[in-house]
This record gives C-alpha cells, structure tokens and sequence, in this order.
C-alpha cells in the first residue's frame, strides 16, 4: 500500500531442491521465522526487492507530509494545531526510520532522495490527491491511516530485521494517527449541517484512492509471490483490500456516512461486504504521474531539496573547517 | 458583556504578550513542515512550532482568565484582529529563505530564555508554573538554533553572505522585545515581571557572543523597528490571520 507495485526479480519462486547450499539455508531461516540481519548472506533480489519496497515506503511518508502539512496553517483550533503538527512530525520520524532501514542494504539516503526526485522512485499514488476542505485532514488520518495499519500490522512480520522493528514503532503511532483522524470525523457529523456535508464529501473523494492503497488486484499483481516466499510480503493485495472494506464500513455507517459504492452490500456467505471494482485505469495514470496532485508534489519535495542546498553546503563546510582547527591544534 | 469585571489589565497585557509571540512564531515556524532542507531539519521545526502552539494554550488560557469576560484561549486566537494582537514585529517577519527563519528564531530565542527564566519568579503563581514548563523548551531551541548560526555563519561562503543578510535584515525587530513601556515597568514593580533592561543585558551578550562565533557583524546604527507590543504591526500580520483564523471565521460558531 505504501509500496504499491514493488518489482520483484521477475523469476519464478525456486523450490529447496532448486537452490545451492547458501540460498536453501536463507530460504530455511525465513521458513522458520528466524529474521534475516543486515551483514548475513541474503540473494541479490531479496536485497534489491527490499530498497525498493523500503525506500517507497520511506518516500511515501516523506510526500505524505504534504497533503496533511497543507492544512497545518489553517487547523481550526490550537488543539487541532498540535496534533495536525505532531502527526505530520511523526510521518518524518517513519521516514527517517525506514531510510535508516533501507541503509542496511547498502543504499544511501542521497540516493533514494535522488531517485526520488528524478521520479525513478515511487511513493503511494494516495498521495497525489488535493486535500480541499479540513475534513480531509479526517478522511486521510481514518481511511489512509487506516489502510496503512492494515498493511504494516502484518510486515511487523517481515522477514527483514531492521525493517520488522521500524514497523512496531510505525504501527503504533499510525493508530493513533486513525484515531484522531476517526475524532475529526465524529466532531463534524456531530457539528453543522455545512461540517456534515464536508466530511461525507471528503469520504466521497478519499474512498477510492483509499482502496487503491493496497496495489493492483491479485490477477494483475505479478510480484507477490517471490515477495511471499521470502517473507516480505504476508496476504495479497485483495486479502487486505478486503479486510479494510470490511473494518472501515461500520466505522462510515457509525459515523452516519454513505459509503460511494453503489455495489457495496454484506455477503453473508463469504463473512464480508461485496464492492464494486475500483477504477484501476485511474490509479495507473496517477502512479504514471498525472495524477491531480503529482507535479505540484515533485515540485514541492525538489524546491524543498533545491533551496536547501546552500543549507547542506554551509554545514559540511562548517564541518570541514572545524576538522581542520583540530588537526591543526593537534 | 459585563462591564463589572475588574481585569488586570498589566496582567492581561504580559499574557497576551507572551501568548501572541508564541502563536505567530509557532504559526510561521509550522509552514515549514515538508519543505525544510533535510528531513532532520523538517522534525526539528515541527517540534519548535509544537512547543510554542503548546505555550500559546497555556499564555492565553490564562490571558482569558485573567480578563474574565469567559474568552477562552482558541477565542483569543482566532478570533482577535490584528490591532489586538500583541507580539512584537519580530515574529511576523516572513519566514524568507531557511536561513532568515532561523536567524529570526535565533534571535527570539535569545530573549525567550532569559525572559522565561526570570518569569519564573513571577508573584503571580500562574505566570510562574508557564514559565517553568516553557523555559525548558527555551533553552532547547535556543541550544539548537544557536549551534545552526554558528555553523552556517561560520560555514561556506554562500552560508555566511546568507546569515549575514538575513541578520542585517532582521537586527532592527530584536530590539523590541526588551524595550520596556509603561506596562512593562508596572509589572516590573508588582514583581510581575522583570525589569526589561536585565532581560536586554542578556539578549545582547547572548547574541554577541554567538554572532562572533558565527563571524558575523550586526549591522551598525540601525533604528530598532517597534509597534508590535502596543498594537501596531506589519502588513504581515493580517495575512497571517487571514490563513490562521479562516475557518473560524468562514463557520462562526462550529466546533472543531
Ligand atoms: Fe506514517
Ligand atoms: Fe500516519
């Protein structure tokens, strides 16, 4: 979801017998739930499958701070304020988490910033979606929130050490996270009929792209099962594309919000809710990068890299120079 | 509206003072989020502009108590206009470029700390358990920003020419913040307050100091820029509001 469409070695998934000594003996650790550590042998591929998966979900928390820092300014209370603040502060912290974890793999943070920027990486197509009215700041905090949780819980999981232990501290703070975007939510349907109107608006706008969170439907989805085998990848897309539907609608008939779905109704057969196909040609124009946010958050993030050149420079300048005393007073 | 209630007024001034200086610069500072230039710089600020939305709760929670007419702190936030807010000049000065923000900071902080550490001994308990909390927070940024403009000053040839103009441009606003009126030298009597003068021997050793470290020179003879505190402010302000307050006013009465 934070890595929608992770490419995989392109391979098929080798059995035991297939494989030599060294790989039969990873392969077996990550079967007996030991967890792979940065200095062990690992296959190229597990390496490189994981920088990509780590490192969208690094840049996906580094561009989420934009939708949300967008309404950081304008929050309606000095209560609101705060947690808006800490929140967008916490997305930084995940960020920095997961580029620390993707370093382990021998991948520097300028070089994912780099790929970043010149639009090599990419970070979740929820991102590129305008954030209008303060109850976005709802919707994004209960519905992105809320589908990032159900697809971090289970990569606590993860067969990587250093990414496994990143996700334990995220998920934490994501709840909390889809808590109080769950509290902005209740507070407005309670609120005027104006407040009202904004959230179930929002709900219209965000459920979609919400759904999209969690990549291309399994027919379409190529990469999985490498990622499966390995360990870095628990349930497929629908798996958890269904588990969030069927969480997130009583929390929208809660709230007293009509769910955008026409074809939405409860399967007592299968135990969850029917919904109607999402519109995938729309998420692959916006993963393409003509979504209606993406230019103005490429934009964002390298006037923001751009302008704080001189930044950088002065401080490793500064650094050198301090160096240079010492050796000298040496 | 009772007219009967008795305010402070002294109080109710010192309050919003400090109140209306933490909110602007939280505001300002919180702009940031997402574009500073590295990610490290990005959690920082957020934690600044967090600390100083946290004090402005607690200064104008007691400001609404103090005048007693039932306003309460996101009252007087978001629905004053600019004639009655209080800040000095200083923090309404635009963010600018990275470095005009921190060298504003810088200079805030500079007299933020010798400002709440004194009001710590302020006869008036309530102004003393603020000024405990916010002082550690003081000291924090102070320690961080200070180290930045030493670093940058002292740092490559575009980042001193950068700091050195962001401090020309911003010396005359510092001034204001220990230029004591008939306000400041009332509290200063009723042991309210301090005497501005000690806060201002501070503020200007302080930033001597690091400014020599920092190999820059504050700019000679220019007028302190003031207005702030009584009333009178930039044209920056109304568009602060304008972004700040816009909710408040475009649903008059909603809860949030
Ligand atoms: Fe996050
Ligand atoms: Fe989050």
């Amino acid at each position: 979801m934070y890595a929608q469409e992770v490419k995989s070695t392109g391979k098929g998934v080798k059995s035991l017998e297939e494989m030599e000594p060294q790989e039969r003996a990873f392969q077996e650790k990550i079967d007996a739930d030991i967890k792979i550590e940065p200095k062990e042998w690992m296959p190229e591929g597990y390496r490189k499958t994981l920088i990509r998966q780590i490192s969208q979900h690094a840049h996906s928390e580094i561009v989420g701070q934009l939708p949300e820092g967008n309404w950081i300014t304008r929050a309606p209370t000095l209560e609101r304020k705060a947690i808006l603040l800490a929140k967008v502060q916490d997305e930084a912290g995940h960020g920095l988490y997961l580029y620390c974890a993707a370093e382990t793999l021998g991948i520097s943070r300028d070089q994912m910033t780099e790929q970043l920027l010149s639009g090599k990486a990419k970070y979740s197509s929820i991102f590129n979606y305008p954030t209008l009215t303060w109850a976005d700041i709802g919707a994004i905090g209960w519905l992105v929130d809320g589908a990032a949780i159900m697809n971090q819980v289970p990569l606590q999981r993860c067969s990587y050490g250093p990414y496994s232990r990143a996700m334990v501290r995220i998920c934490k703070e994501e709840s909390f996270h889809q808590r109080q975007g769950y509290d902005i939510m209740m507070k407005l349907v309670k609120g005027t009929t104006e407040q009202k109107e904004m959230a179930q608006d929002a709900l219209n706008r965000w459920w979609q792209p919400s759904l999209m969170m969690f990549g291309p439907s399994d027919k379409d989805s190529v990469h999985s099962a490498q990622s499966m085998a390995w360990g870095i990848k628990q349930n497929t897309n629908d798996e958890l594309r269904q588990k969030f539907v069927d969480q997130t609608v009583p929390q929208a008939e809660y709230l007293g919000l009509t769910v955008p779905d026409p074809d939405l109704r409860w399967n007592e057969e299968k135990g969850g809710y029917d919904f109607g196909e999402v519109d995938w040609s729309e998420f692959y124009e916006v993963l393409k990068g003509n979504g209606p946010c993406n230019a103005e958050r490429m934009a964002a993030r390298q006037k923001a890299w751009n302008d704080g050149a001189w930044f950088r420079e002065g401080l490793m300048a500064h650094a050198k120079k301090r160096e240079a005393r010492k050796v000298a007073a040496e | 509206m009772s007219v009967d209630v008795k305010t402070d007024n002294a109080l109710f001034e010192l309050t919003l003072r400090m109140g209306d200086n933490a909110l602007i610069l939280g505001q300002q500072v919180s702009a940031w989020c997402g574009h500073a230039p590295v990610l490290e710089e990005d959690i920082a600020l957020a934690n600044t502009a967090l600390d100083l939305i946290g004090q402005t709760t607690l200064w104008l929670g007691l400001a609404g108590e103090i005048e007693g007419k039932g306003r309460r702190a996101d009252d007087l936030a978001f629905l004053r206009d600019t004639r009655a807010f209080r800040n000095a000049l200083i923090v309404e000065q635009p963010n600018g470029n990275f470095g005009q923000t921190l060298m504003r900071q810088f200079l805030f902080d500079a007299w933020h700390l010798p400002m709440l550490t004194a009001l710590k001994s302020s006869a008036d308990k309530r102004v003393a358990d603020i000024a405990e909390k916010s002082a550690k927070e003081a000291a924090y940024h102070l320690e961080r920003s200070e180290d930045l403009i030493i670093r940058l000053g002292d740092g490559s040839d575009e980042s001193r020419r950068r700091m050195q103009y962001a401090l020309d441009g911003l010396w005359p606003f510092a001034g204001e913040l220990t230029l004591a009126d008939e306000i400041d030298a009332a509290l200063a009597t009723r042991g309210l307050a301090p005497a501005l003068a000690d806060i201002q021997t501070q503020h200007v050793e302080r930033i001597r100091a690091v400014l020599k470290a920092a190999t820059l020179k504050p700019p000679e003879g220019a007028p302190i820029r003031k207005g702030g505190k009584a009333g009178m402010h930039s044209e920056h302000l109304g568009f602060i509001l304008a972004d700040m307050q816009w909710l408040q006013r475009a649903y008059p009465g909603a809860t949030w």
